[in-house]
């Protein structure tokens, strides 16, 4: 795909032109054959407002419940040796646990990560795109994305989106010529740089933990610990995270992955060393 | 010229006795049951045959599963009038891979195709749920399961629609052996997956109105498809 743009191939674009109900010319035939073999719109409801048409259906008022998985808790913080990404693994559908083993942290490129809070399909989808563009910025302008750049992409293409009812809540982490980055960008358009993000339902707790914790100076290890038993606490407290702890670690040098531990091992772990 | 006594009526022009709110509900429960199993050379499919509509039982012969290639089966529940459209729409997608590239599409791809798929009808889902089993590129095992707007993920052993919250904890015990200490986690054999499959509906049509009558199985290994049928309680 990302080939095809650099050639040049004229392919309709299914990100320019946002589609928008009651829009000009949106629906005439040749779109609904075009509809067919290609995946470039998306099927909109014949209604005023499709988030408010949908809502009785999602909500589960009846018979008809459509529950989307959802995501929860997600920490990353900037420190002397990079940035730490860390979050739990749980996807819940309603009060049903729909997964234990989901991964939140989304791999864009060996220098980029985003994180999935909110609607679980809204994020990898949306992600997705971006790798997809991050790769055709590459190819384009022989280096890499800035983090900035990267970020600011995604929430300008959520931005058209507002008000349909997307939801997610997202961090984007890298390295670039500046050095670490992280930026949190949401479905309402909302973009920052920080040192320090937790996102989600879990993040109150997080955030708890990782403030009493969190020097500049830590060492690597102090870090993975920090980053670790701060999620610990949130899948402690907020019934929506669980699972496992995932942890990246930003480097110069690209991502690595630390580590994966059932937090209830870590829930044992730190009982003992309370005694 | 008119005449007198008859009226010339024209339709009512819109809007006449002021605004009017339509609604329509695009949307249907037809239950049923999906449940899959990813062994180390095989894959298993099971779905129950029950198509219902609050409580009544519109068919006993309604299998959910849909044969998609060779080495692909979908298991696709939720509103019967979804279902039938993604899964036209998911064949003539397959055709026209197979058309285009003269090979079949693989496990992995489908499963990205129709996240995508799905996404697509992100502000007007698709109110079905999905599981996709088959065999990867290295002939093991392979099962994906599918949110109704696209969130996927490969996992070992996945039960979706009606059932769900039934089937799935007893899966977590017998196969993913969660909570246990000091288990081993040795491969499961076809024969008992297929054995457990039965158990497991049993149990589900014992306790869920709209999972019943019959199950039918799909096993799929590197010499195809072998498909069986088992009764189920028909109350």
């Amino acid at each position: 795909m990302a080939l095809e743009s650099v050639c040049s191939f004229q392919a309709p674009n299914p990100r320019i032109g946002l589609l928008r109900p009651g829009g000009k010319g949106d629906v005439d035939e040749s779109d609904v054959l075009n509809n067919l073999w290609s995946l470039d719109k998306f099927s909109i409801p014949a209604v005023t407002d499709p988030a408010e048409f949908l809502k009785p259906f999602t909500n589960g008022e009846g018979n008809v419940k459509i529950e989307f998985d959802h995501g929860t808790t997600t920490l990353a913080f900037k420190w002397q040796h990079g940035v730490i990404v860390a979050v739990d693994s749980r996807a819940t559908a309603g009060s049903y646990i729909a997964s234990q083993t989901v991964k939140k942290v989304i791999e864009i490129n060996p220098y980029l990560l985003g994180t999935m809070a909110g609607g679980a399909a809204d994020c990898s989808f949306w992600e997705r795109v971006l790798a997809e563009q991050c790769r055709i910025y590459e190819l384009r302008n022989k280096e890499r994305i800035s983090v900035a750049a990267a970020s600011k992409l995604l929430a300008n293409i959520v931005y058209n989106y507002k008000g349909m009812g997307l939801s997610m809540g997202t961090m984007i982490v890298g390295w670039d010529k500046r050095g670490p980055g992280l930026y949190y960008v949401d479905s309402d358009g909302t973009r920052l740089s920080n040192n320090m993000f937790s996102v989600g339902s879990g993040s109150t707790y997080a955030y708890g933990v990782l403030d009493s914790g969190y020097k500049w100076d830590m060492s690597v290890e102090e870090a993975y610990e920090l980053g670790k038993r701060s999620i610990y606490h949130a899948t402690h407290r907020d019934a929506y995270s669980g699972g496992v702890v995932n942890l990246y670690h930003m480097k110069e040098t690209g991502w690595i992955k630390v580590s994966q531990t059932d937090v209830m091992d870590l829930h044992y772990k730190y009982k003992e060393e309370k005694k | 010229m008119a005449q007198p006594g008859i009226h010339m009526q024209g339709p009512e022009p819109y809007g006449a006795h002021g605004p009017r709110q339509q609604y329509f509900s695009p949307y249907s429960w037809n239950g049923g049951t999906v449940l899959a199993i990813a062994g180390e050379d095989y894959a298993v499919l099971a779905c129950d045959a029950r198509l219902s509509e609050y409580f009544s039982i519109l068919s006993r012969d309604s299998p959910k599963r849909y044969k998609l290639t060779d080495m692909t089966v979908l298991g696709c529940c939720g509103f019967h009038g979804d279902v039938l459209t993604l899964t036209k729409m998911l064949d003539a997608r397959l055709k026209n891979y197979k058309h285009e590239h003269n090979k079949t599409m693989s496990c992995k791809s489908i499963a990205a195709m129709l996240s995508t798929v799905l996404y697509y009808r992100r502000f007007f889902p698709y109110y079905t749920y999905n599981i996709l089993a088959g065999l990867d590129e290295e002939g093991k095992g392979c099962v994906y399961s599918f949110d109704p707007i696209g969130s996927y993920e490969r996992e070992v052993y996945r039960a979706g629609g009606s059932a769900s919250a039934l089937l799935q904890p007893l899966l977590d015990n017998q196969i993913g052996m969660k909570n246990m200490q000091g288990v081993q986690r040795l491969p499961v054999p076809k024969e008992k997956a297929v054995a457990l499959v039965k158990d497991v509906f049993i149990s589900a049509a014992e306790r869920d109105i709209y999972t019943g009558d019959q199950i039918i199985i799909n096993v799929i290994t590197k010499d195809g498809i072998h498909e069986e049928q088992f009764p189920l309680r028909r109350d």
